[in-house]
């Protein structure tokens, strides 16, 4: 079986037959930077019900630089008391250059303790992630990264 | 049945903030892959996660193609009081799956 | 003196034999492998200790028993006069002693039945079977390793001996030891065997793959155990 976007995957591929038709592939799964910001930043106010999230309070931690885009772990927490008065109620994760925008969307309370979560994602090619806290008192905090995908050079296919 | 993997503290302080690692067999298929064929292969993912402790909801993801083959979640959870995990999984064709875990308090 | 000791590790660092692929990967990817929890290997691992109980195997073998087995393979088979593997021997155990037909070739019950097995070596050297019955097989295999095939024109050994720790494309290129197989694969997004490895090897250098039961891969096989030797079982590896 082939990687997830192996369409991209071949486009760096040595030349042969494949990595061209791949390439062709990536540009009609990839979009343009400018419509692919629009898109996440669709998503996220989706997300948010339009209000703009606020930078600060939220870490995302993701490998600046990944072997292979179709595992890559990632924790995101925000900063909270997580009491009944002041929680973080849900996280969402955006990315810019998947087919779709969204990644993950948890809901948390008070009872979590704790707002950190951890999952594992896929990443179609080197791109922007953001993570955005949603708080109990209506308010949004995100925080951002950029994440280079090298690679693999053999890949089966 | 999909083999799962489960993280949990047998025992926990009251009060105690305990992490929960949940790992799950599953292609997670994108339906933006194509098969061998060259026709790709129709979507085929785990949607949505839940955890409830004693019967109250705890956490719960949705989630996307986004989300890495074999779908690994953490999160916390406070221990309140002795009681029984449930962990679901549900997604396409019909996909569902539920483990149980007890939590002891002490 | 930290001079000196600064040296002595360099020096060991050179003549420290063979490297894991391991070594070469993101701190990320090590943390991967080496939590359970968080290495999707144990699920077949954990699959396989189910099947192990399942299918009988308990009948003959203690899960004790199969520690260190994983890293003797392949080993020397009077029957067929040649090597087995430890998924061939697993297969030949279903069909001569428990009268029962072999799980499908590399299928994920084939799969996590060996990786349990081998799971047991994990962390144990690999110490191959010294019975010289196999250096005929051990010769062929690395006469294979060092031939050049396909349309490009490689060989094993030109990337996995030559240019071992540089890089091809953003990729380290590793020395290429079988010593963590059954293995997760982030490319195959699940566990494969180390003969998908060699078929892959070989369609990457655009050649035809031995057909599916070809003993060039049992020579093959039983030469990497023999150059990877020292290095300890990894099984369930996770590689990029």
């Amino acid at each position: 079986m082939s990687s997830l976007f192996s369409s991209h995957c071949r486009s760096d591929a040595p030349a042969g037959r494949r990595p061209f038709l791949g390439g062709l592939l990536a540009i009609a799964l990839l979009r343009p930077a400018a419509a692919a910001t629009e898109t996440m930043q669709a998503a996220i106010r989706g997300f948010t019900g339009g209000v703009a999230p606020q930078p600060g309070g939220v870490t995302l931690d993701i490998p600046p630089l990944v072997e292979n885009g179709n595992a890559v772990p990632l924790t995101v927490e925000a900063e909270s008391p997580m009491t009944e008065a002041d929680h973080i109620r849900a996280i969402g994760i955006f990315n810019e250059r998947n087919p779709q925008p969204h990644v993950l969307t948890a809901v948390l309370g008070p009872w979590s303790g704790t707002a950190r979560i951890g999952t594992r994602i896929r990443l179609a090619t080197s791109q922007r992630l953001v993570a955005v806290a949603a708080l109990n008192d209506g308010s949004f905090r995100f925080a951002e990264a950029q994440v280079v995908v090298t690679l693999a050079a053999c890949v089966e296919g | 049945m999909a083999r799962t993997l489960l993280r949990i503290p047998a025992t926990a302080a009251r009060g105690e903030v305990v992490e929960i690692r949940t790992l799950i067999q599953h292609p997670m298929e994108t339906g933006y892959r194509p098969g061998a064929d060259g026709t790709v292969q129709p979507r085929d993912i785990i949607r949505r996660f839940t955890c409830h402790y004693n019967n109250r909801l705890v956490f719960e993801a949705a989630l996307h193609p986004a989300i890495a083959a074999n779908p690994f979640l953490s999160f916390t959870i406070t221990a309140a009081e002795s009681g029984i995990l449930v962990f679901t999984w549900e997604g396409d064709n019909g996909f569902a799956q539920t483990e149980t875990r007890a939590l002891e308090v002490v | 003196m930290r001079r000196f000791a600064t040296l002595a590790l360099a020096l060991l660092a050179l003549g420290a034999g063979p490297r894991s692929g391991f070594e070469t990967m993101t701190p990320e990817l090590q943390a991967m492998q080496r939590d359970d929890f968080a290495n999707p290997g144990m699920l077949w691992v954990a699959e396989g200790e189910a099947l192990f109980q399942r299918q009988g195997c308990t009948g003959c073998h203690t899960p004790a028993q199969m520690v260190g087995v994983a890293a003797r393979y392949p080993v020397f088979d009077a029957g067929r006069d040649g090597p087995i593997d430890l998924a061939g021997r697993i297969a030949q155990c279903r069909e001569q002693r428990q009268g029962a037909a072999p799980l499908p070739t590399e299928s994920p019950e084939a799969l996590a039945l060996a990786a349990y097995v081998a799971n047991q070596s994990r962390g144990l050297p690999l110490a191959p079977d010294p019975d010289p019955r196999l250096d005929p097989a051990r010769r062929q295999g690395e006469a294979l390793f060092r031939e050049r095939r396909g349309q490009l024109n490689l060989s094993c050994a030109q990337c996995h001996d030559d240019n071992a720790g540089r890089r091809l494309a953003g990729s380290a290129i590793p020395e290429g030891h079988a010593n963590g197989y059954p293995l997760y694969r982030l490319e195959w997004q699940g566990l494969g065997s180390l003969r998908r490895r060699l078929r892959s090897c070989m369609v990457g250098v655009r050649s035809e793959p031995f057909p599916p039961d070809a003993p060039e891969y049992l020579a093959l096989e039983a030469y990497l155990a023999m150059r990877a030797r020292g290095l300890v079982v990894e099984t369930p590896a996770i590689r990029p």
